[in-house]
């Protein structure tokens, strides 16, 4: 297969996925409303004192994000296992890897990159000092591609077990550890001052490593649920 | 090797040598552990700074090891369920995990009591115990995957595939950790030979590590036979083995 249709393969996965996610508008926006309303609940139990919210606002909007992604897994491949979509992409002649990298562009775009653009709000409600909005916003830029990836994993893993929201939480949510340290880090940084370059760029290669690795994995884990 | 390897593929074969080799196992774990264990908590000399306490080690560092080699071990039995799609290996998933999440416990454990004395505190977020914590997640994890499916042989290979997702992000994992927030001392034995330690410490510690290892093998290989047994239960010779008659005239 040449390059050319390779490239028009992903595009016309891409547009499929983003038709279909469209037509269904609420799966979309929930997640994205669950974070803000995780935020909001903040304040209300501990107090709407700066000194605390702004301590902790970069930590409660990354879970909160963390969360959502979670979430907005079953959206990725739930209703392509039960109308047999799924069957046929895995049987199909192209790399599934290539579809499933499809799939997961087309998740961030509905649900990494609303968190990045909803972030300033959140670090308003949160009073976040304005030093670090712009570095919490480049680590959910850079940092959301590697949530829709892993939970890509999960979601492959557990598209055949129906109820698998807990247990995807309990598969998923250690991996996201490091993505969550570099995350705080590089806000922390950034508030106090000193440059976050090192901890972004960081993220950047850890994002650019699971982009690369992560579609095996999933196509690995769609071909055993398929089965 | 894959002529000699190639038999064992099969439950019964395997089940077979396994067999040969428990006896050895536990008998080696039993002198090693009680010896290590049992030189290490009363005839070892205390430590001029830590007094007694410091005598958790006997138990805390093997167990960790071990925690961690038994990872090692169910990341590459998962390669090889991947790979080769050995039943064996399959089986072998689910006798590694519940063995190293227990020796991940138990060093988790053994940790924090040691800790509550010479840190003042049951815990802390520091970047080993929270490596530690969330190597027990991953155990965790790799076994509720394992038995969420009916069928366990697409609950071996999901458990494979997130087992092996696992290994990536362990180092990641610890890396980013240890930046983070570090508390816990350095190791003592680096290398084999060249120890910050008094070799009346260092004996009944590799002693134990010894034994904690054979020990691990053991467990390892008692779960891998029963796992083997409970899956061939429908075959003629697992029958034989625990003298069940076949009454369903297959």
């Amino acid at each position: 297969m040449n390059n050319m249709s390779m490239w028009r393969l992903l595009t016309t996965v891409m547009r499929r996925d983003l038709a279909v996610a469209l037509r269904r508008r609420s799966d979309v926006v929930n997640p994205l409303l669950f974070v803000v309303i995780v935020v909001t609940l903040f304040p209300l139990a501990v107090g709407p004192g700066p000194d605390i919210l702004g301590r902790i606002a970069t930590g409660v909007i990354w879970v909160a994000a963390l969360l959502s992604s979670l979430l907005g897994s079953e959206r990725l491949f739930r209703d392509d296992f039960l109308d047999g979509t799924l069957e046929q992409l895995v049987l199909s002649p192209a790399p599934l890897p290539l579809l499933a990298f499809g799939k997961v562009g087309v998740h961030w775009l509905l649900s990494g990159l609303p968190l990045v653009v909803l972030a300033p709000l959140c670090a308003m409600l949160l009073k976040l000092p304005i030093a670090g909005w712009g570095t919490l916003m480049l680590t959910l830029l850079v940092g959301t591609p590697i949530l829709s990836a892993m939970t890509a994993i999960g979601a492959g893993l557990t598209v055949s077990l129906g109820r698998g929201g807990a247990l995807l939480s309990l598969l998923l949510l250690p991996l996201f550890i490091p993505l969550l340290i570099f995350a705080a880090a590089a806000v922390e940084n950034a508030l106090l001052g000193t440059s976050a370059i090192g901890q972004v760029l960081l993220l950047t290669g850890l994002m650019l490593l699971t982009l690369l690795l992560a579609p095996f994995a999933v196509a690995a884990a769609l071909r055993v649920s398929v089965n | 090797m894959w002529k000699w390897l190639h038999p064992y593929a099969k439950g019964e074969a395997a089940y077979r040598l396994l067999g040969h080799w428990q006896p050895w196992l536990s008998g080696l774990a039993l002198i090693l552990v009680s010896v290590g264990v049992i030189w290490g908590l009363l005839y070892a000399p205390a430590d001029y700074q830590q007094g007694d306490s410091y005598r958790i080690i006997f138990i805390h560092v093997p167990s960790a090891m071990f925690a961690m080699g038994a990872y090692t071990g169910l990341a590459i039995t998962a390669f090889i369920v991947l790979v080769w799609q050995i039943r064996t290996a399959e089986w072998a998933i689910a006798a590694i995990a519940p063995v190293g999440a227990v020796l991940t416990f138990i060093s988790l454990f053994t940790g924090a009591v040691w800790g509550k004395p010479m840190w003042g505190t049951w815990w802390e977020w520091d970047a080993r115990l929270t490596s530690q914590l969330i190597l027990f997640f991953l155990y965790v994890g790799v076994l509720a995957l394992y038995y969420a499916f009916n069928d366990s042989r697409t609950g071996a290979k999901a458990a494979s595939i997130l087992a092996l997702v696992g290994v990536i992000n362990v180092p990641i994992i610890h890396f980013s950790v240890y930046w983070w927030n570090s508390l816990h001392q350095g190791a003592t034995i680096t290398r084999f030979g060249d120890t910050l330690m008094p070799s009346s410490m260092k004996m009944p510690l590799y002693i134990s590590i010894l034994g904690f290892m054979f020990l691990t093998a053991a467990l390892i290989v008692y779960r891998l036979r029963n796992e083997i047994l409970k899956q061939e239960l429908h075959r003629p010779w697992a029958m034989a083995q625990l003298g069940v008659e076949n009454d369903h005239g297959v």
